[in-house]
């Protein structure tokens, strides 16, 4: 199929120019079941600009796009999008891609033993009847890579070539659909900063050249270097649009519009009762599971005392899933070395089980594919990572088992008809009540908590939080992973910061504050 | 559905069927099919000869598909099993005719050999992670091949008497003295041991009922029990009256119902059974639980190779022989069994019982196209199309529930 002119041009993006709007989504509000993730968004992009969207983690940006996209269609969400001055319903992503609306998402969509040519065309091939024309193919790639200034053969595979160039490949791939909104996910995240410099670069190039974009971005710095306009949403709703040609915006100035918000009482209060230092780890390096020649965490030193709630902050990506991971049992990550000691003495957490028998349990962030075997019941579940203490020689007490689980039902107070329920029917609190439940039952000194509270709705947030305080005051180790820094200020005595596989910063609770989590996670980034 | 509080223990007797049509749909099928055979065959099928047919022809396939399950339940699949009856029956008769050796050492050095042959797989499977249909296809060129080269591409035989009554012997009647009726019963015990495990079968059924009604667990509705029990209780006295009548128990009868006991309890009741099946439906879950998903898997693998090498030595003993030919295409009516018998192919999912009522399942069709005097072709369509239908059957309810 002839794909036409690459890149319709427009008349250069002018300061001064009148309200010419492209993008305009007015009052859009989209619920999950339990979960209102955009509340009354508006978002107005003109025509020729960077725009630039801002927000936590779960602020509801990807939400968002994923309405202008068509990822959620029509009808499943409320309110308008009206796209070149014409209201529009899409139903499909490739309805918006039609009009030249295309995403390119944080985790690449290519194929990795596919040649770039081959990804470039996937789906949209240059083809009579199913054959593929591949001169024609060829020499429309070799123009496209132009254009993006990357200068590699149109047959080579996408595997052989790095994350910043299969970045451009997308970019590549957004112009042969006629592009006219491009929507960057995180598209510096994987980065390094040449590559990331480079990148930005083209983008403004593009826009000289009358291309509009909007760019989802944590990097504050770079959003500072390209965008005309900056857009903030914080828990699901716009808080502002800044316009950074009238004046001068300080990255201080973005982020209290990120975090500004009040915590009400939706943590349990409490008194921490703190005692001696129970897990200490101590130079902590380990290099990543895949690409085992790249270290991702370095130097990592951190403690948790007895009682005491520990949080650990960061974005995306920094690095805290996998510390939890590689110490408890070294499931995660490869060529690991550091110490770790409970009560001051050093353990042996070299696998899983020697782990847990040294007092730690790690509750995933990943409940359905990680935390639980969703097929078998809620007693079954709950037994598995502790069934020797329910059996005698190999043959396990029913009667026993079923005893622990109905206690722990109870405890916990995990709503289902029974024990005998198949996980897989219980509703998102109640399935994360289950997998504390299998965790408290091997009796551990030390729990590890990663995102406990993820996609669940508010008042199981609150039980989960009376729980964690609740095993505390039993002098347990919490260390308490979450991107929700609410969360964290709201319900730990101390937060880690971490970023890019470093700890960056320890701040005891008094200093702690959304803006000086922030500020330590940017300050860290620039200097690298 | 999420969020349901509902905190009923006792369920209406349609939705106990809607949720459990599965397990008594299987064992409707059989008896409908039994029956079925029975009235077309006109009554050959349940001539007392013919019933001890059907056991020594499927009781190797049975037992072998009590491994097979387990493979199954953890997500893998054993393709070779077919292969190892021949190489161990090869092994056998080698080690008994040609060396002379005593069955009492000939079975257990088998069994070992099953295992290390089990072992080698379960090696591949577990530890380098290569999947199990290539490493069990590998397994089964291998071992067909080593096959052909033990026997020399001839078979051996005839074995020893005593080994051949491991297949062919009948549990003598114990109970002769206290025959009411000799002219018709020859053999008394066959026939008061199907009674006494059917009143046992009932007892404890019972009992159970009573204990899940004092901690509050679920039940199925009492029409439900008492039906399945008064199916099952019939089958079985009428099956154990005519072999009464006829030679009394196979010994395969008796090793097959004391593994399918031994099954049941390790599926049910013991933590590695428990730890198969947690690995078969999520591996990455149960190894963050602590578990060594890997031993498990190699465990599993080990005790197929184990019950093969049982299987081909009862085979060996029915034939009286070994040939390079042995149990060509059993591992097709094994893995068909256990899928009939609601195994998921995705793992987590199988039940002892189901496998076994599979496995009789096929026999019974077999046995009676046999005796019908259809051809293999026949034979082989209709397997295939009952297989489908039972799988079709499994998905639609999945769906629809």
């Amino acid at each position: 199929m002839p794909a036409g002119p690459a890149l319709t041009l427009r008349p250069p993006w002018n300061v001064t120019d009148m309200e010419n709007i492209i993008l305009e989504m007015r009052n859009i509000t989209k619920t999950f079941p339990g979960v209102k993730a955009l509340d009354n968004v508006n978002f107005k992009v003109r025509e020729g600009e960077i725009h630039a969207l801002v927000g936590e983690n779960g602020a509801g940006k990807s939400t968002l796009m994923k309405v202008l996209s068509g990822v959620y269609p029509a009808g499943t969400y409320d309110g308008e999008i009206h796209y070149d001055s014409e209201v529009r319903a899409f139903s499909t992503i490739s309805d918006s891609e039609d009009l030249g609306i295309i995403i390119i998402h944080q985790e690449l969509a290519l194929v990795p033993l596919l040649s770039i040519a081959e990804n470039i065309f996937l789906g949209n091939e240059i083809a009579a009847k199913g054959v593929i024309d591949w001169r024609e193919t060829f020499s429309r790639t070799r123009e496209l890579l132009a254009k993006v200034g990357l200068k590699e053969a149109p047959s080579t595979l996408i595997t052989d070539i790095g994350v910043g160039k299969q970045q451009l490949v997308e970019i590549a791939k957004a112009f042969s659909k006629k592009v006219r909104l491009l929507i960057l996910d995180e598209p510096t995240a994987s980065l390094n900063e040449t590559d990331s410099d480079a990148l930005l670069q083209l983008l403004m190039e593009f826009r000289n050249q009358g291309l509009t974009s909007i760019i989802i971005s944590h990097k504050l710095n770079e959003i500072k270097k390209v965008a005309d306009k900056i857009t903030i949403l914080r828990d699901g709703g716009t808080v502002e649009t800044l316009d950074c040609h009238k004046e001068d915006i300080s990255e201080d100035r973005i982020i209290k519009g990120m975090v500004g918000r009040d915590m009400e009482d939706r943590y349990p209060p409490r008194e921490p009762k703190i005692g001696d230092v129970l897990l200490e780890v101590k130079n902590w390096n380990v290099f990543h599971q895949q690409h085992r020649d790249r270290q991702f965490l370095h130097d990592v030193n951190f403690n948790v005392r007895a009682g005491e709630v520990v949080g650990i902050a960061g974005l995306m990506g920094a690095g805290r899933t996998e510390t939890a991971m590689s110490i408890f049992g070294r499931s995660w990550g490869h060529k690991i070395t550091g110490d770790v000691s409970m009560h001051g003495k050093p353990v042996d957490v070299s696998t899983i089980p020697k782990a847990i028998d040294a007092g730690l349990a790690y509750v995933t962030e990943d409940r359905k594919h990680l935390g639980l075997v969703l097929i078998n019941n809620i007693m079954h579940n709950t037994s598995l990572a502790n069934l020797s203490a329910v059996a005698s020689n190999g043959v396990i007490d029913t009667r026993r088992e079923a005893q622990v689980a109905t206690d722990y039902r109870s405890r916990l107070r995990i709503r289902s008809h029974s024990i005998y329920q198949e996980a897989v029917n219980l509703s998102g609190g109640n399935q994360q009540k289950v997998v504390l439940s299998k965790w408290l039952f091997t009796n551990p000194e030390i729990l590890i908590l990663d995102e406990p509270t993820r996609g669940i709705d508010v008042g199981a947030k609150f039980e989960i939080y009376s729980i964690i305080n609740q095993l505390a005051a039993e002098g347990k180790g919490i260390l308490m992973i979450s991107s929700e820094m609410p969360e964290l200020l709201g319900t730990c005595d101390r937060i880690y910061v971490m970023n890019e596989g470093r700890i960056v910063a320890e701040l005891p609770k008094e200093e702690a504050s959304q803006e000086s989590i922030m500020r330590a996670i940017m300050r860290s980034g620039e200097k690298n | 559905m999420a969020g349901e509080t509902s905190a009923s223990n006792t369920t209406s007797i349609g939705s106990y069927l809607r949720n459990n049509i599965r397990e008594y749909g299987l064992l409707v099928a059989l008896v409908v099919i039994m029956v079925f055979f029975q009235v077309i065959t006109q009554g050959v099928l349940f001539r007392p000869v013919n019933i001890t047919n059907l056991v020594l022809q499927n009781s190797f396939i049975v037992i072998m598909a009590l491994g097979m399950l387990l493979i199954i339940v953890a997500g893998h699949i054993d393709l070779s099993v077919g292969s190892i009856v021949a190489f161990i029956g090869g092994l056998s008769a080698i080690m008994l005719v040609k060396w002379g050796l005593h069955f009492s050492i000939v079975v257990p050095i088998c069994l070992i050999l099953g295992g290390v042959a089990g072992a080698m797989q379960g090696y591949w499977v577990a530890y380098q992670k290569i999947p199990s249909f290539i490493v069990t296809l590998a397994g089964m060129l291998v071992f067909r091949g080593l096959t052909y080269l033990v026997l020399q591409n001839r078979p051996i035989g005839p074995f020893p008497k005593d080994f051949q009554l491991l297949s062919t012997g009948f549990v003598p009647d114990l109970l002769a003295f206290a025959n009411p009726a000799p002219t018709v019963v020859t053999n008394f015990f066959a026939l008061v041991v199907v009674v006494v495990l059917v009143i046992a079968a009932v007892y404890f059924g019972l009992k159970k009922r009573r204990t899940n009604e004092l901690h509050g667990s679920e039940n199925e509705p009492m029409v439900f029990f008492a039906l399945q029990m008064a199916i099952i209780g019939a089958v079985a006295i009428f099956i154990g009256f005519q072999l009464s009548t006829y030679r009394g128990f196979p010994n395969v009868l008796v090793v097959m119902a004391l593994l399918i006991a031994l099954y049941t309890f390790i599926t049910n009741r013991s933590t590695i059974g428990r730890r198969i099946y947690a690995l078969g439906g999520n591996e990455k879950a149960t190894k963050l639980s602590g578990i060594n998903t890997e031993r498990l898997t190699f465990y599993a693998f080990v005790n197929m190779g184990v019950l093969a090498a049982l299987a081909g030595m009862i085979i060996a003993a029915r034939l009286n022989s070994a040939t390079p030919k042995a149990g060509v295409g059993f591992e097709l009516d094994v893995i068909a069994a256990c899928f009939i018998g609601g195994a998921s192919a995705s793992g987590g999912v199988g039940k002892i019982t189901g496998a076994v009522i599979g496995a009789f399942i096929m026999g019974v069709m077999n046995n009676g196209m046999s005796i019908m005097g259809l051809g293999i072709d026949y034979q082989q369509l209709v397997k295939g199309l009952v297989l489908l239908a039972a799988v079709f059957f499994d998905v639609y309810n999945k769906n629809k529930g």
